[in-house]
């Protein structure tokens, strides 16, 4: 069986559940991050590959991964510079002690 | 058409393993590694959806610059000794992720799909730059996203400035 539209969903779907599990079950905030990243370019993988096989000649799809590479810039950077300025005053950056905002 | 198969399983595989190595692995420096080998991988992936300028970008973004500025963070915060461990919602972490996967699934498959069988653009670099700024294009979002990087730069060097 050729690879087709469902094989690229699918694996885009797996990694978006692995980076969903990181994200939510990790102590350290830079993997949290990076797990995030992980879920972006799952949906990324989804967005080109419906743009690849059902409106090959519109590429929108591409343009909208473009745009979820741009914000992901801008978010990791953002991220980082809170991570790197809460373990300026906190001494860590492990998630479970910075509470905080805590109610 | 078998070429491009067989080119698929292996980065799918590699990728699915990459990522799971970054959430499993204990030392977080390693983690970085595997995300930078999933971030190449994608790119991959990228190619054999035949979007070539895609594909370019994510090796210049991803692994050029972002898996750097990572790294880069994780040597300012040295937490590396103290491990990459889970938190107590480790389990229901686990079911949430599964039960994404179970539904997310079910749906991919069960929808008909209505494939087009046009052959794709093989230079897409040109097309993507009409679709980005040329008539009833994408100019007004590509001119905010412009913008946005520019708030977060500045955002970021506000934060982590000395005071």
């Amino acid at each position: 069986m050729s690879v087709g539209l469902e094989h690229y969903l699918i694996l885009s779907a797996i990694l978006f559940a692995i980076g969903l599990y990181g994200a939510l079950a990790k102590r350290n905030a830079i993997v949290i991050l990076m797990s995030i990243e992980i879920m972006l370019n799952a949906v990324s993988i989804a967005m080109v590959g419906f743009s690849r096989f059902i409106v090959p000649s519109l590429l929108t799809g591409q343009v909208f991964a473009l745009f979820i590479m741009v914000v992901a810039a801008a978010e990791t950077a953002v991220g980082l510079a809170i991570i790197v300025a809460i373990y300026r005053s906190h001494n860590t950056i492990d998630s479970t002690k910075i509470n905080l905002m805590k109610w | 058409m078998i070429g491009l198969d067989i080119t698929f399983w292996i980065l799918a595989v590699t990728g699915i393993g990459a990522a799971l190595m970054l959430v499993l692995l204990r030392n977080v420096f390693r983690a970085a590694l595997c995300l930078i080998l999933y971030l190449i991988t994608v790119a991959g992936i990228y190619v054999t959806l035949s979007a070539d300028f895609l594909a370019a970008v994510q090796i210049l973004i991803y692994v050029g610059g972002i898996s750097v500025v990572i790294i880069v963070a994780i040597m300012l915060t040295r937490e590396v000794q103290k491990g990459n461990s889970s938190n107590k919602l480790r389990i229901p972490a686990f079911m949430v992720a599964i039960l994404f996967l179970g539904v997310a699934g079910f749906a991919l498959i069960n929808t008909p799909w209505q494939l087009s069988t046009v052959p794709p653009l093989e230079p897409t670099t040109s097309a993507l730059a009409g679709k980005l700024f040329g008539e009833g294009g994408f100019i007004l979002p590509a001119e905010i996203a412009a913008f946005l990087l520019l708030a977060a730069i500045l955002g970021a060097i506000v934060l982590v400035r000395e005071k």
